[in-house]
């Protein structure tokens, strides 16, 4: 069945649907790695977003168990897709990608020049789109970033997993289950919060903060970033992870911008400033802290050797670091792994 | 950073099995690199034809061997202060490796740039490396090392049968395989250790899927995964065997990263320092692997991923050997973001090898852990299917994409399922028969995944076929998606290629333009690295648009194989580059991984595309300007007529004048009403005219078929017997077309004329010599520039017919022709209207640039100099390559056929010394112990007593046959008789062989020998070459080569540079 992208300037991309036969709108943004499309669509960072896959095939490993699941649900509005591949091959694959799509009533496009629109979106910027079946009825888009989008990806109450000496309290913004797994990994007991839930004023007992990723623009999660002050003030070692990072940022007295096009993909280079060693990093945000607006006490940690990019911050004396890629990992390389383990030692 | 003075750069020498163009490319980018920096380079490579050892990338060439005794002496002159050994393949590796033990580079001062000696020596022994690995824990295959078949029983105490067999120091997996059983496993071994110190007995993981990284690390310890690649044959089939696939499909996320992950584990253990390999197995039924083995240098993958990723790795890898970063590196493509960084594909990249097994007698089409291909094609597109198909008609077989039309359903079998050279083709065809893909994944191995694509391709062909499908713009879009050609849709339609690409144009079903720019169009790319592909809807053309420069089209050779290499590829680069300075915009089409012509900075555009017609027309209609395609060889030659048709505009010699050089009875005209004389011949539909015309002429007499796509069946024949059996090979290898047969002129000598003409008149010329008389192939003899051995009035007989003919012909630019030379007089057996395989050859030695010549020609500019290619104080070799080790079973006898795999030129003072060296280059050694001779035909007898008389006085034992040893017996030579194997006594011949007795053998076989000589012959010849023995089958170079060592001592060899023998 024939399905249009219409993207917020009228550019149409007509394609063949997948998935659910289903009109969706969101903000268009693409992701250039090669693998990982199960843990990209369930990523809650994506929320609100129409993902656009730049590698043409997509569905060749199928559709696993909950096993590389970053949330319970696939997270994106749409996925847009050059070729899509209905006969998958791999042990672990139980259905899929567009059986799994329609469970979650969630229309893909295939058959799309995938590399035209990302030119576009490239030249132009993310734009707002909509996916559309039949004639267009013209309609106002879904922007995520217009309206604070962490209670719809946050879980609504405390809950605990693991055991260990330390205990830390993961303020989810829209958490990807692998930075739980990662610290469970490291034998420390963890608590996810919801985003507007404060561990100070609930008297909580623990050793350090983690911010999770999590969709939209860091300016409309002001309750989190009020927390975090106060953890900043009370000496409470704590780590961001992409909009993690961005809402340190901003409690610490830096601003955020929204980059043309956002860091999407898996071969993302980031360089430590301070050991000036190089790594390679999975990255997904289409928002950064403006290194400029740092105040004395704290340093760029990381860059972006491409466009120079901050993509990390921390302060000079404290315990309180960030960093805007995902050493989590999931999908795409896991070189920032030793970043949990440096964190902890903070602890 | 320290600042280095010199860099010494060892190259891989001739194009062989197993180490092939890659190394052109590797060692260029190194080159170009050390440049930038100011480095002063010095390069040791004999491989002539190279575009390395052009004149604008090495401060200083050596065409010597690269070995340690050459190389050694090339230290002490030049004293370089660095020295690189990852570019040369295993050759320079093994080389450096040897020199390092030696102490030889510290006592020089040399340091080994990039990763260090003791890496190398680690990855290239087993044991070491398992040592290594193990203390990181990361996986091996169970198994262990044995130096003696008692150590192998040792080994497999633990272990079950099949086992895989692996030798260390291997070029190309030599002497590795998949064992069944104890008798086979004994077999394996002792030939194995007869190579290498050393083999590896292992679990043999049947079926786990293949999986490749390509890994930089730089000397802080950064370090990146450039690419990974997913062979679709499953373990046990050598990469260079198996198609090959970039990005790995079907691998999810967790695998793919956990493979990244361990490849920078194991590098960082390892401190590579550059570029490396390392090859993993991964069970397909669960997320176990194995690490098969690291290869320390760039290798024919890592020129692979080079192209597929537009990722410079030896670049980088040259200036990572000189101290630099990754992070202070820039991206080659956007020219803006970082060098450290990970390649992100947006289509999908097909590597498919080239095999040519059916020019060699004797040899099997099975494939497995040893390589037998001579080359490979990749293919760049936005599905497999589109990616595939464009492959499969790239490697140029005849065969117009996976079923290609042709019916082979019927004469596939499961048999055909086992690993072979056209496994591809029978999995297909058993697809077509519906055999279910979990059978044929259960007989194979190759991923369901592949099935599935290619179940679809073969799914939409018999639609087509069976006319359930209509011509619609619809379908007719799904079957180019599908990379269908215009052509075989035609054919199911009926109707005429040119039809259908009217209709498809019609349609607006038109191929887009995209770039291949390492980060799937998140940055722009500066560089246009160009593809085709009907999933798209933009073309990205670049910016120049048709007609605002002068632009050129410049055709490239296609995949190597016998008769065509890296010659091709130097003609096309080198013209490319000549037009460009002359202010042209230049385009370049080619389609295959190891040249130098597919980097993207020779051109002002590449397009990694086929070379079809269809392709060709594309890329012509998106871009306009003039083709030329007299540099590429034989593929784009065959063009000429086709483009001519389509009016497509031709730069140089009129297409017209290329038919009636190619076109046998028109040649034959001409040359009759010049009064030029050629072989008598004739062109015959069946065998019994076949005989009366052979009777006529006498035997001996050739026979071939007319028209011949790759691999033909030419043959001389001296009898009628003979002449029946070589008629029904010929029949059988193309029956739709007459057989030629012309009048074999014996004991003549052959000599070749290259040139380069403007308007019908001479510009320059090159006169080359044989060696070898005629009957050995042109490609397969030793020449020899200028000539040493004509008369003056041959010689001018010689220039005045090609006078003659270029005059009648009106040729404009370069061509080539053949003759034949007996008693003073001369005859022409080929014209060719493009460059030879001997330009690069003629080109160096007289430093004169051929190609560049022939582009001012073909534009037109008059060139008034006089070029001494004659009378030249120095004497040039080119010598041939043979890969015969490489191919279990061949006869390696040298045939009218084409054998030989690359080439080497050298120079030297006189013949003897230039033939010497260039004999050493291919592997040739000075015999230190004895010499066996077994020569048939009195008169080669007769004719080789000097030679044999030289031996003795070179204090060297002569081993000889019944009839030899009794002639040099009577002519007072010293001599043991050793026995045929029909003979059935000892010592035979293969004893002395195989116990090390002797360190060169020359058989000499004679035309009409019995069956059981026949058989003696080939079974002596074959142990031999699988003994390591160096063996000569020429009477003419043996002869030579005997003379040369008798006059030369190695360390009288001049250890001199290019420059010093010929002056720029």
């Amino acid at each position: 069945m024939k399905g249009k992208l219409i993207l917020a300037d009228q550019n149409t991309f007509e394609g063949d649907f997948f998935g659910a036969i289903t009109n969706i709108s969101g903000e268009v943004v693409f992701n250039t790695g090669m693998v990982g499309y199960v843990e990209s669509l369930t990523d809650p960072s994506y929320y609100g977003q129409i993902l656009v896959l730049t590698y043409p095939l997509v569905g060749n490993y199928g559709i696993p168990d909950t096993k590389y699941w970053e949330s319970k649900k696939i997270q994106v509005k749409g996925v847009i897709v050059q070729n899509y591949i209905d006969t998958p091959s791999h042990f672990e694959s139980q259905k899929t990608l567009s059986d799994w799509l329609k469970k979650d009533n969630i229309p893909g496009l295939f058959n799309i020049d995938t590399r035209f629109l990302v030119r576009k979106l490239r030249e132009r910027g993310v734009m707002l789109g909509r996916i559309e079946s039949g004639e267009s009825g013209k309609g106002e888009s879904y922007d995520p970033n217009k309206e604070n989008v962490l209670p719809f990806v946050s879980v609504d109450k405390p809950q605990t997993f693991g055991e260990g000496k330390k205990h830390i309290i993961l303020i989810d913004c829209g958490a990807k289950s692998n930075i739980i797994k990662s610290f469970l990994k490291r034998k420390v007991k963890i608590t996810v919060v919801p985003w507007n839930f404060n561990p100070i004023k609930n008297n909580l007992n623990f050793d350090g903060v983690m911010i999770s990723n999590g969709p939209g623009d860091p300016k409309q999660a002001k309750e989190t970033i009020d927390t975090i002050r106060q953890l900043i003030d009370e000496n409470v070692p704590t780590f961001g992870i992409c909009l993690g990072s961005q809402l340190l940022g901003l409690a610490a007295g830096a601003d955020t911008y929204k980059l043309k096009f956002g860091h999407r993909g898996q071969n993302q280079p980031v360089k430590d400033l301070i050991s000036k060693k190089a790594i390679i990093t999975s990255q997904n945000h289409g928002f950064a802290i403006s290194s400029k607006t740092l105040s004395n006490n704290w340093q760029e940690w990381f860059i972006n050797l491409n466009d120079g990019t901050n993509e990390g911050v921390r302060h000079v004396k404290k315990p309180f670091l960030s960093v805007q890629f995902h050493p989590e990992a999931s999908p795409g390389p896991t070189d920032g792994g030793y970043l949990f383990d440096e964190f902890l030692t903070y602890l | 950073m320290n600042k280095l003075r010199k860099v010494l750069v060892l190259g891989s020498g001739a194009l062989k099995i197993g180490e092939a163009g890659e190394f052109d490319y590797s060692g260029s980018q190194a080159l170009k690199a050390l440049k930038e920096e100011s480095v002063e380079t010095v390069l040791i490579n004999p491989n002539i034809a190279t575009i390395q050892t052009s004149q604008s990338l090495a401060d200083k060439v050596y065409f010597l061997p690269v070995n340690p005794f050459f190389v050694e002496k090339v230290i002490k002159k030049e004293k370089p202060d660095g020295i690189f050994l990852s570019f040369g393949g295993q050759t320079a590796l093994n080389c450096g490796l040897s020199l390092a033990k030696s102490g030889i580079l510290e006592k020089n001062h040399v340091k080994v740039l990039g990763t260090a000696a003791k890496t190398i020596e680690i990855t290239e022994d087993r044991k070491l490396f398992a040592m290594e690995l193990e203390k990181i824990g990361v996986l091996i295959p169970k198994g262990g090392f044995a130096s003696s078949l008692n150590e192998v029983l040792e080994v497999i105490k633990n272990l079950q049968f099949p086992l895989l067999v692996r030798s260390g120091y291997s070029l190309g997996g030599l002497g590795s395989a998949v064992v069944y059983n104890q008798k086979e496993l004994t077999q394996v071994v002792s030939k194995a250790l007869k190579h290498a110190p050393q083999v590896a007995i292992e679990e043999y993981l049947k079926h786990w899927k293949e999986i490749e990284y390509e890994i930089v690390r730089d000397g802080e310890g950064n370090k990146i995964t450039v690419c990974n690649m997913e062979n679709l044959d499953p373990l046990g089939i050598h990469t260079g065997e198996s198609i090959v696939v970039a990005p790995s499909q079907t691998l999810n996320n967790y695998q793919y990263h956990l493979l990244r992950q361990i490849s920078l584990k194991v590098i960082e253990q390892l401190k590579i320092v550059g570029e490396c390999n390392i090859q993993f197995a991964l069970n397909p039924q669960s997320n176990e692997y194995r690490v098969i083995e690291v290869n320390a240098r760039l290798s024919r993958s890592s020129a692979l991923a080079s192209k597929a990723t537009g990722y410079p790795l030896a670049y980088v890898a040259a200036k990572i050997g000189l101290g630099y970063t990754l992070s202070e590196l820039k991206n080659s493509v956007t020219k803006s973001t970082s060098a450290f960084f990970e390649p992100s594909l947006d289509y999908i990249v097909v590597k498919v090898p080239k095999w040519d097994l059916q020019k060699f007698v004797g040899a099997s089409e099975t494939i497995g852990s040893e390589m037998k291909s001579v080359g490979e094609v990749m293919a760049i597109g936005r599905s497999f299917p589109e990616s595939l198909q464009k492959a499969i008609r790239s490697l140029g077989n005849g065969q117009d994409g996976l079923l290609g039309g042709k019916s082979k359903i019927n004469v596939s079998s499961k048999k055909l399922l086992s690993p072979n050279t056209q496994r591809i083709f029978s999995v297909a065809g058993e697809l077509a028969k519906g055999t279910s893909v979990d059978e044929i994944y259960n007989e194979t191995g190759v991923d369901r995944w592949y099935l599935y694509q290619l179940l679809e391709i073969v799914n939409f062909e018999k639609r087509l076929k069976e006319k359930k499908l209509k011509l619609s713009k619809h379908n007719l879009l799904q079957a180019k998606k599908l990379g269908f050609s215009d052509n075989l849709i035609a054919q199911v339609f009926k109707k005429d290629e040119q039809d259908i690409r009217q209709l498809r144009k019609g349609w607006a079903i038109l191929p887009k333009v995209k770039h291949i720019d390492t980060l799937a169009a998140e940055y722009p790319a500066k560089t246009n690295y160009l593809y085709l592909t009907y999933h798209g809807e933009e073309s990205e053309q670049g910016e120049s648009g048709k007609g605002e420069r002068r632009k050129v089209i410049v055709l490239g050779s296609g995949p190597y194989r016998i008769g065509s290499s890296v010659e091709f590829d130097w003609c096309c680069v080198t013209a490319a580059l000549s037009f460009k300075k002359k202010g042209w915009e230049t385009i370049i089409i080619n389609c295959n991984p190891e040249t130098v012509s597919t980097d993207y900075d020779n051109a002002d555009k590449l397009y990694f595309e086929e070379l079809t017609l269809e392709r060709v027309l594309d890329i012509y209609d998106l871009e306009g300007g003039k083709i030329v395609l007299s540099f590429g060889g034989q593929i784009p030659n065959n063009l000429a007529i086709p483009l001519y048709e389509k009016k497509v505009p031709i730069l140089g010699t009129d297409p017209v004048s290329i038919d009636i050089a190619e076109n046998r009875h028109k040649f034959s005209k001409l040359l009759d009403s010049l009064n030029i004389s050629q072989p008598a011949w004739q062109e015959l539909k069946n065998s019994e005219v076949a005989h009366a015309f052979s009777k006529k002429i006498g035997f001996p007499v050739m026979v071939r078929p007319s028209y011949v796509l790759s691999g033909s069946a030419m043959n001389v024949a001296y009898s009628v017997p003979e002449l029946k059996r070589y008629l029904t090979q010929a029949t059988q290898v193309s029956p739709k077309y007459p057989v030629v047969i012309s009048k074999f002129i014996e004991n003549a000598k052959e000599i070749e004329i290259d040139g380069v003409a403007s308007n019908g008149e001479l510009v320059i010329y090159a006169i080359s010599e044989h060696i070898e008389n005629a009957g050995v192939h042109s490609g397969d003899a030793t020449l020899v520039l200028p000539p040493q051995r004509l008369f003056i009035e041959t010689i001018r007989q010689v220039k005045n017919d090609a006078r003659a003919i270029i005059k009648a012909l009106d040729i404009t630019g370069p061509f080539n022709i053949q003759f034949l030379a007996k008693d003073n007089k001369v005859m022409v057996i080929e014209l060719n209207l493009r460059a030879s395989r001997s330009f690069p050859f003629v080109s160096k030695v007289t430093k004169n640039n051929f190609v560049e010549i022939a582009v001012e020609a073909i534009l037109g500019n008059r060139l008034d100099c006089v070029f001494n290619t004659l009378n030249l104080d120095y004497v040039g070799v080119k010598a041939s390559q043979f890969s015969f080790n490489r191919i279990k079973g061949a006869d390696p006898k040298l045939r009218v056929e084409m054998l030989s795999t690359g080439e080497v030129g050298c120079f030297g003072e006189d013949l003897h010394e230039a033939f010497l060296k260039a004999i050493l280059s291919t592997g040739g050694k000075i015999p230190q112990k004895g010499v066996f001779v077994s020569i048939g035909g009195d008169k080669n007898k007769m004719e080789f007593l000097e030679a044999a008389q030289e031996i003795s006085k070179l204090n060297l034992k002569i081993y000889a046959t019944k009839n030899t040893s009794q002639l040099l017996k009577d002519h007072g030579i010293k001599n043991t008789r050793v026995f045929k194997i029909s003979e059935g006594r000892s010592p035979s011949a293969i004893d002395l062989v195989s116990n090390n007795r002797v360190d060169l053998a020359i058989n000499i076989s004679i035309p009409g020998e019995s069956a059981s000589d026949q058989r003696d012959g080939y079974v002596i010849r074959r142990v031999c070459i699988d003994t390591g023995v160096p063996l000569l089958t020429n009477l003419q170079s043996a002869t030579e080569f005997i003379l040369a060592i008798s006059c030369k001592k190695a360390d009288e060899l001049n250890i001199k540079c290019w420059d010093e023998y010929v002056a720029c």
